[in-house]
């Protein structure tokens, strides 16, 4: 059977499984569409792609690491690869410039045999120049991915096969008329038409002897029987209808074959295109190292926002931070520190680590998430005053109700609706109890009570990174490890926005 | 043992002479009841007995006990296994009549014979090993006992099986040319589609779509197929020669007992049918206990059925509510805020006395009710506003011919009349209207913005509406026995959200 499995070592990706609940969520709080639309290069399919495949998380590190090392290969060898992308790119051309298709069901099973016989005479070149590329490259590949496929491509293309094929086309023309078995249903109305190839064929002197005896009938419609001849053709599509169903499915086998083939390749052409893109803005990737979600694990070097890189087209700053066996990372100080833009950072990083693809840092390793989650202040509830912190209340609810042991969530500044004691109160209740259910917590909050309590009571799994700011005031966008401060640093912006008139 | 007449009751012969539905049909959306519930089995013109309340107990007590017996579900299965049969059979009989070649028409009445045989077998096979407790269904079982015995179904049962098979075991080849065909008998030849299915198996990527299914059946035969028919009887004569004789002998088959079984069981197989999903859902339904004498009636945990059936796939739960009438009560007066399910109350009310009129089990989980005479109900319109006088002119015309026709054992069901007049003459007219009402001694609800009318006497009831008391904004949609009463709450948000650390404890795995 002719599998692609590039994706999963055992299957096809199903383009049919259901996105996580919270896709809307994702997309927008880590501005995922960017990230697509640099993967896309203008291509909708390859974005479509990208998103559907990136938006299925992988929860295993085998899966992980099997895409990886795909992926290195499609690094390493770009033109190869986009080499093969060309073939089923080619075979939808021709599908589109020589009318080529299968009729749809309702068509007469005479109409499906003639359009599907037509697309696989159409393929076959195509096999088998994709047979060349892998007899050519087999031993170049070096994931298992494309050494299994290539592998696949040579056993089952052989010569004696695509041979077979061709005298199957030939004899369903059927030069001798249609010779069909059949028995009396319900009604005495003919049923279970059967399709038989001819006995005279193989046949004996003997046999031909004995079976002459046989009496046989026969009819001729008169030339103008215009309704008979219309039944007659009935009968005859009736007979055909299991074997047009074959090369009808033999074609969509081959069509689907391609299909699977353009879609599996086209994730890989996404993370090369993005590849491309950034290293063109000398801004580095590496392949991230997944431990199991039961551990705690957060380290990375370098690890920027890929989104903010490809929006400015220029190279942003990027932290480092240590926070193996951490649960919970409450992140503090003055706006326009880089909060907002470390918290997106590290969800993508975990989002495309569990893609299979590389991430934005010079080094990154963290523990799998069973479920990431964004609860992320919404601009546009500041006009509501009074259904706002309800309204946080019941996204969190929702989040609540989605979570599961070793999921991850990323909160930026929630629960900041209402004062500040009323907010933290809350606050320290739903953290403290995530933290017993085992949920990590990324929390970027203004709510210094909050921070406080966890100082001063919770142990070694909370760490506190603050956005640095220098003794002048300038903001590095950094982060570095450090105590919650009381201050706080709107007044900072209020300045520069208002300068120092009076009202 | 009395002799097996009808399944819907004892009396000779049951006929329904009622050709349209009652008037408070579409005030109680009883109509949307019916229409549900007879929707899926149209060809059986069942709303002429959903629209024929019966009026003595005894029936009432015939019918429950036939509903008991079919809501065994080994029951149920096997009359509708059944029902579904003879549904095939007036087809291929249907058909048969309109076929313009002898072999074939033959074939099809040896088919619905076939379908007919084991239907009738199959049944009466069932029954004789099922405990049953109802009359009706008792007799008929005795009925079809007798009658899967005689001689002549036996006969038609075991010839249609020996002229069947016969005709099953030809097997013939057709050959097709241009404008020509032959036809032989076959002789061993291999199936080619299957060599085709084996060489481009190994392409297949998933469940591959099939493209056989677009091929009509043909009901029917053209001169082409009638020649192989005809090509066919001279290479085989025996089995068409058993047909024809088949045919002559049994020409009339049908047994018209049976014929109206099928018909009337599916009054009970309908509602059964249509309550199954709710109660999958976990609402109740219970059989009433049903009295022609007694008024102090009883509902535990009722619900309208049409907001049931219009929610079935909503998830959203369906309120139950309580009501009983003690002596000397006679009518609950419902007061509570607006939308809070307080004409659902009524129309419950009503629905489940005339769903009990029936013989049905009814949405509640047990209940005590009177067997009514009539149902009245007068609902506020919404149109017509603008001529208020015209219009109070009306209601009043109305309301007097109802209590002109009501009697002691009716049912006034009064929904917020008089919102448009001024409250002084709302008060006035509602407070005489009641006391007549009183005074008639029928049973009733009465819905309304009135206080003043819950407390009117001692056949009044006053129920309220609720509200959440954590939230005043909440309905409830409960309707309880209580004087109104204004609520208080005082709400933590996040534990209506479920966000306190106990609450987080419970929810998370």
């Amino acid at each position: 059977m002719m599998k692609v499995y590039l994706l999963y070592p055992d299957r096809d990706f199903d383009p049919s499984q259901p996105l996580p609940a919270n896709v809307e969520d994702i997309t927008r709080d880590l501005a995922l569409d960017t990230l697509f639309k640099a993967m896309a290069r203008g291509d909708d399919f390859l974005f479509q792609v990208a998103r559907q495949v990136m938006l299925s998380n992988l929860g295993d590190i085998a899966t992980i690491i099997y895409r990886q090392e795909v992926l290195r290969d499609c690094l390493k060898y770009p033109d190869v690869v986009r080499q093969i992308y060309q073939i089923p790119l080619e075979f939808l051309e021709r599908k589109r410039k020589q009318w080529l298709w299968i009729s749809p069901r309702h068509s007469s099973p005479g109409a499906i045999l003639s359009g599907s016989h037509h697309l696989l005479e159409a393929s076959v070149d195509l096999l088998c120049r994709l047979r060349r590329i892998a007899d050519q490259h087999v031993e170049d590949f070096a994931s298992p991915g494309f050494r299994r496929f290539f592998a696949m491509i040579q056993r089952e293309l052989a010569d004696e096969y695509l041979a077979t094929v061709e005298k199957h086309l030939r004899m369903l023309r059927f030069p001798q008329g249609v010779l069909l078995s059949a028995q009396l249903g319900k009604g005495n109305e003919g049923t279970n038409y059967i399709l038989c190839k001819p006995n005279d064929a193989d046949r004996s002197w003997l046999q031909r002897l004995l079976a002459f005896g046989s009496p046989t009938y026969s009819y001729t419609l008169h030339p103008r029987d215009e309704a008979g001849a219309r039944v007659l053709g009935e009968l005859r599509d009736r007979g055909l209808a299991r074997v047009a169903n074959a090369v009808a499915q033999a074609a969509e086998h081959i069509e689907s074959f391609f299909n699977v083939l353009r879609f599996e390749l086209a994730f890989y052409l996404g993370c090369l295109n993005l590849y491309e893109h950034l290293a063109a803005l000398g801004e580095p990737v590496a392949f991230p190292q997944p431990v199991p979600a039961d551990e705690r694990r957060f380290s990375c070097v370098g690890l920027y926002d890929v989104t903010l890189a490809l929006t400015m087209g220029k190279g942003v700053v990027g932290n480092n931070i240590a926070a193996d066996g951490k649960s919970l990372v409450i992140v503090t100080g003055p706006n326009q520190g880089g909060k907002t833009t470390f918290l997106r950072s590290v969800g993508l990083a975990q989002w495309m680590m569990q893609s299979g693809m590389f991430v934005a840092a010079e080094s990154f390793a963290a523990n799998l998430h069973t479920g990431l989650f964004t609860h992320f202040k919404r601009e546009e509830d500041k006009t509501m005053e009074s259904g706002k912190f309800e309204e946080e209340l019941k996204r969190m609810s929702t989040i609540v109700d989605h979570l599961t042991p070793n999921a991850s969530l990323l909160l930026n500044e929630s629960l900041a609706a209402t004062n500040e004691r009323e907010g933290s109160e809350i606050a320290r209740q739903i953290m403290s109890a995530l933290l017993r259910k085992r949920i990590k917590v990324f929390y970027v909050t203004h709510l210094y009570e909050l921070a406080r309590h966890f100082y001063e009571r919770e142990g070694d799994n909370v760490i506190f990174l603050r956005a640095e700011r220098l003794p002048d005031g300038t903001r590095t966008f950094r982060l570095r490890e450090a105590r919650p401060l009381e201050t706080n640093f709107g007044i900072d912006l209020y300045r520069e926005i208002f300068g120092l008139e009076k009202q | 043992m009395m002799a097996f007449l009808s399944i819907l009751g004892e009396r000779d012969g049951f006929q329904f002479e009622t050709t349209s539905q009652p008037d408070f049909f579409p005030d109680l959306n009883l109509d949307q009841i019916v229409d549900a519930i007879t929707r899926p089995k149209q060809e059986y013109n069942l709303k002429p007995s959903f629209w024929t309340p019966l009026s003595d107990a005894e029936t009432v007590r015939y019918r429950q006990e036939v509903m008991r017996d079919l809501e065994n579900e080994m029951v149920m299965k096997r009359v509708k296994a059944f029902s579904e049969r003879m549904i095939v059979v007036r087809r291929y009989l249907g058909l048969a009549e309109r076929l313009d070649f002898d072999y074939h028409r033959k074939g099809w009445i040896l088919e619905a014979a076939l379908v007919y045989c084991d239907a009738v077998t199959a049944l009466a096979g069932h029954l004789a090993g099922t405990s049953l407790r109802s009359r009706g269904l008792l007799a008929f079982r005795e009925y079809l006992q007798r009658y899967i015995h005689s001689a002549a179904f036996q006969s038609l049962a075991t010839e249609a099986q020996q002229v069947k098979k016969a005709l099953s075991e030809v097997t013939y080849c057709v050959i097709i040319g241009i404008g020509r065909f032959k036809v032989k008998r076959y002789q061993g030849e291999t199936d080619y589609s299957q060599e085709v299915e084996r060489t481009f198996e190994k392409f297949k990527q998933r469940d591959a779509q099939d493209y056989v299914v677009g091929l009509p059946e043909r009901a029917g035969m053209s001169h082409i197929e009638a020649k192989i028919l005809e090509f066919i009887t001279r290479l085989y004569p025996e089995p068409f020669a058993a047909l024809d004789h088949f045919c002559t002998k049994h020409n009339q088959f049908l047994d018209e007992i049976i014929r109206s079984f099928d018909q009337e069981v599916q009054f009970y197989i309908a509602y059964l049918d249509f309550i199954a999903d709710l109660k999958r859902q976990g609402l109740p339904f219970c059989y009433p206990e049903v009295t022609a004498t007694s008024k102090e009636i009883e509902v535990h945990d009722g619900f309208d059925l049409a907001l049931a059936h219009a929610r079935r796939n909503s998830g959203s739960p369906i309120v139950l509510n309580d009501f009983c009438l003690h002596e000397p009560e006679r009518i609950l007066v419902v007061t509570g805020p607006n939308q809070g399910g307080k004409t659902t109350f009524a129309r419950m009310f009503a629905q489940l006395h005339y769903l009990a009129s029936l013989g049905c089990p009814i949405p509640g989980r047990k209940a005590r009710l009177f067997l009514f005479d009539r149902i009245f109900t007068h609902f506020e319109r919404g149109e017509d506003i603008h001529n208020l006088r015209g219009k109070l002119e009306d209601d009043l015309i109305r309301i007097h011919d109802m209590l002109a026709r009501g009697t002691a054992n009716s049912i006034f069901i009064m929904n917020e009349i008089f919102t448009s007049t001024t409250f002084q003459d709302a008060l006035f007219l509602s407070e005489e209207i009641m006391a007549r009402l009183m005074n008639l001694d029928a049973l009733g609800v009465w819905v309304t913005f009135l206080d003043e009318l819950a407390s009117m006497g001692e056949k009044t009831v006053s129920m309220v509406a609720m509200v959440d008391p954590e939230e005043p904004t909440t309905r409830t949609f409960k309707v309880v026995r209580r004087p109104a009463d204004g609520l208080a709450y005082a709400l933590s948000l996040a534990q209506k959200h479920g966000l306190t650390y106990e609450q987080i404890m419970e929810r998370l795995p």
